[in-house]
């Protein structure tokens, strides 16, 4: 099969895609099913869900009960090989050691980068969220519409299971008729969740996961995706047969290796493999990009892990996917003297406006949910419902003091017990021990509800990074990254709006807040980077002067250079984002295959 | 799983969120330091499919008789009842062994509070009866424990015995409700394959008014 050694490449691709995560992975399967032959480059070490994940290991099999480490950030069964805030030997610096201008950057160095580890919540951008200066004067548009990504929302869905519901809530599009999965049963606290934030006129509504809660329409889908292409059609029907729907059981965050979610190694790579088009080498760390005298970008440099060799491999078009600001990263250590600055960086813009998502949360106790007999709980790992922003009126009007929207993600139920069930009682139990103890847990044991608001960040002149002036290098030698954060007042009081929200919701189901409700927003918000959800610092824009790339995401300055990662963002609206980079990876790809056929690249 | 800051405060919710809860918990602790890493725990690619035992990864180093009074204090705090056996039975004195051994930031920083704990209950047991902690009759350990047990209200002098008894008797449950016996005792029913997932039963919702 085509994992390759950097001894064993081919002399030529058509193109190389850096990075194997939802961005690479999207990027080599929309190339590979049309016939595009692609040398897929990860910094990582290969991985395989099949028989690597702890799919039903409990805490008591895991070293300390599986709690998080400075090892494992997630817990011990997380799937994050090599990752985290930090990362061996490939450290990152901060311009100011004030904590509130701090950026926590999140790497994994796997195959399959990412989609391991990630919460799988898949929510479409809508109409407003693309042209938010349109909307509010803040921030900028991007250069296309919905209506321009949701043909390819509607491929990503089809092509990767995602379960949902269709509620035509403001600018929370529908999906067309067969897209979604349908979305889990809800559990006892997700209704009254329901139920009483309803009463305060919050609504709630299914989640949307990658996850398949059936099987995919492997008869259907197909063709749906790639119409006259048959080859292609029987290689993803080949590979959707293959993937077993959700067990009801086991975190996502590990991995599946039944397939049953959404990850990039066990979705999008084995029909790219199964084409015959797709190599892969792992432990290929990119740090340049090479440009030939014609201006064009002729392939990358990387180090090869395995030997701590530095190696090229050439290509007719160049794909960064390795993340926002690994991408960002590579252009600006891709230097010439037509590129002093960083290569495809004439507009100076490269690394600026980092967005991440505004994150803050509150827990509480709820005594109607207290002693209840034994569920299963398990349901699809959580998200079974959750809260779309849903005061885009009071927004608008000027009501809020803040710009831009936020949902709510929340979680209760009675999950698996271990290392936090019964931590830090005491504000319910006044202390007890002995047998009162055990029965305070049993009692307690499920009647705790945490939420979590995910809000949009506006771009500003001040959240960007660069290459670090102070010369720090990783173990590789490569020049690293210098971060400067700063969140502007409308995240501050966003998140300040989020604590009183839970508050108010827990109250509402009768319930106690745990701890105290942060009033003020720069104790309210998280870290930036914490909620792992940076984009921009390459963004998309109308114009070369502004922007990094076009609409096709292609660099302005570099026609066979592309970046189908996070960094194209030019909002980051409250929805997760990797629904997003698939589906503009999946654009950018099928723009790229038609150039190569029109034989301009 | 829960992120490590989760002890602070979100924990008083359920265990295993990963995602949600894991970014929760962020506001008391700094970003793990870069120095950490070159500690030897089981790195950050371990096997994950193999079981793990106490000892295992990194030694464990309490002594004899600090285990002996770990085991009487688990079990003062979970002791056996009609529901479930005791803590010292599901090998929580290992468990808590492990944590205070092991290289991790907060293990380390548990540590001293947990030694200088057991040397508190021992002198204090020595200044009422003359005698050890663990040579104590169980009411004697009590009338000490019911002092301490309350870290809010604990007299000042008290205080950080107190904070040693709330962090030691949030390990001893760690320990008890990761093993399979804890799991039992809350009647945890998940993690079993299911051909599908039909949610709560409707007399429940309905006897709750949710539908």
């Amino acid at each position: 099969m085509p994992f390759v050694t950097a001894n064993d490449q081919k002399s030529t691709y058509d193109v190389i895609v850096v990075g194997s995560g939802a961005a690479g992975g999207q990027s080599a399967y929309t190339l590979c099913m049309d016939g595009a032959k692609v040398l897929m480059l990860e910094a990582g070490r290969k991985y395989t869900a099949e028989n690597e994940t702890p799919m039903f290991q409990t805490p008591d099999m895991a070293p300390l009960g599986g709690v998080a480490t400075t090892d494992k950030v997630f817990g011990f069964y997380d799937a994050t090989v090599d990752g985290g805030w930090q990362v061996p030997g490939e450290p990152y610096v901060r311009a100011t050691e004030d904590p509130a201008g701090a950026f926590w950057w999140w790497r994994a160095r796997m195959l399959g980068g990412r989609t391991g580890h990630w919460g799988r919540i898949s929510l479409r951008d809508g109409p407003y969220d693309f042209k938010p200066r349109t909307r509010d004067g803040l921030g900028f548009d991007w250069p296309i519409n919905y209506t321009d990504l949701a043909p390819y929302y509607d491929k990503v869905e089809l092509l990767i299971g995602v379960y949902g519901s269709n509620e035509g809530l403001e600018n929370t599009p529908n999906s067309p008729p067969g897209c979604l999965l349908p979305p889990p049963k809800p559990l006892v606290s997700d209704l009254l969740v329901k139920q009483r934030a309803g009463r305060l006129g919050i609504p709630l509504i299914p989640g949307h996961r990658a996850v398949l809660t059936r099987a995919l329409d492997h008869k259907g889908n197909p063709a749906r995706l790639h119409p006259g292409n048959v080859s292609a059609q029987k290689l993803v029907a080949e590979a959707m047969r293959s993937r077993s729907p959700c067990l009801w059981a086991t975190p996502c965050n590990r991995g599946c290796s039944v397939r049953a979610n959404y990850q990039s190694i066990t979705v999008h790579l084995p029909p790219a493999l199964a084409s015959g088009n797709l190599d892969i080498t792992t432990d290929a760390m990119v740090y340049e990009v090479t440009l030939g005298r014609d201006g064009r970008a002729n392939g990358v440099n990387f180090i090869d892990r395995t030997s701590g060799k530095q190696r090229h491999a050439s290509a007719r078009v160049v794909v960064l996917a390795a993340s926002a600001c690994e991408s960002v990263r590579i252009l600006l250590n891709s230097t010439s003297g037509q590129f002093p600055q960083g290569l495809a960086n004439s507009s100076g813009k490269l690394g600026r406006y980092l967005m991440d998502t505004v994150g803050s949360g509150v827990a509480g106790q709820v005594p109607l949910l207290e002693s209840l007999p034994p569920t299963n709980d398990d349901a699809a790992d959580g998200h079974q419902l959750y809260v779309p922003w849903w005061l885009y009126k009071e927004q608008l009007a000027g009501k809020l003091g803040f710009a831009r929207g936020y949902h709510i993600e929340f979680g209760g139920g009675r999950r698996m017990p271990g290392y936090g069930t019964a931590a830090g009682i005491e504000w319910l139990t006044g202390g007890s021990y002995g047998v009162k103890f055990k029965q305070d847990v049993r009692r307690y044991y499920g009647s705790f509800l945490s939420f979590d608001g995910r809000g949009e960040m506006i771009p500003n002149e001040n959240s960007y990074c660069e290459i670090d002036p102070g010369g720090t290098r990783d173990k590789w030698g490569i020049p690293v990254l210098r971060f400067r954060w700063q969140w502007s007042e409308h995240e501050l009081r966003q998140a300040a709006h989020m604590q009183s929200t839970f508050a108010d919701i827990i109250h509402a189901m009768g319930g106690r807040v745990r701890g105290t409700v942060k009033t003020d927003g720069a104790k309210a918000i998280a870290p930036g980077g914490f909620i792992i959800h940076e984009v921009g610092g390459a963004i998309m824009g109308a114009d070369r002067g502004s922007s990094v790339t076009n609409q096709w995401c292609q660099t302005w300055d570099v026609p066979n250079l592309f970046i189908t990662d996070g960094a194209v963002f030019a909002s980051n609206a409250d929805k997760n984002p990797t629904l997003t980079i698939m589906a503009i990876a999946w654009r950018a790809a099928d723009h790229i295959l038609e150039r190569m056929r029109r034989k301009e690249l | 799983m829960d992120r490590r800051t989760s002890i602070k405060w979100v924990l008083a919710a359920s265990a295993s969120w990963p995602v949600l809860h894991a970014r929760s918990g962020w506001a008391t602790e700094a970003p793990p330091a870069e120095p950490l890493l070159a500690l030897k725990g089981y790195g950050t690619d371990p096997d994950l499919l193999k079981t793990y035992h106490p000892g295992e990864v990194w030694p464990l180093t309490l002594s004899t008789v600090q285990r002996q009074l770990a085991a009487v204090l688990s079990d003062l705090i979970m002791p056996a009842d009609e529901h479930s056996p005791s803590a010292t039975s599901v090998g929580v004195v290992d468990f808590i062994d492990e944590w205070v051994s092991a290289p991790y930031p907060d293990c380390q920083r548990d540590r001293p509070i947990v030694l200088a704990g057991f040397s508190w209950l021992d002198a204090e047991a020595a200044r009422r009866h003359g005698k050890s902690f663990a040579e104590l009759a169980v009411a004697q350990q009590s009338g000490i424990c019911d002092e301490i047990c309350d870290a809010e209200h604990a007299a000042p002098e008290r205080r950080e015995a107190a904070r040693f008894f709330a962090r030691y008797r949030d390990l001893t449950a760690a320990g008890f409700y990761s093993s399979p016996v804890g799991r039992k005792d809350l009647g945890y029913v998940g993690n079993v394959p299911l051909a599908r997932f039909d949610g709560p039963p409707p007399e429940l919702l309905k006897k709750l008014g949710l539908i």
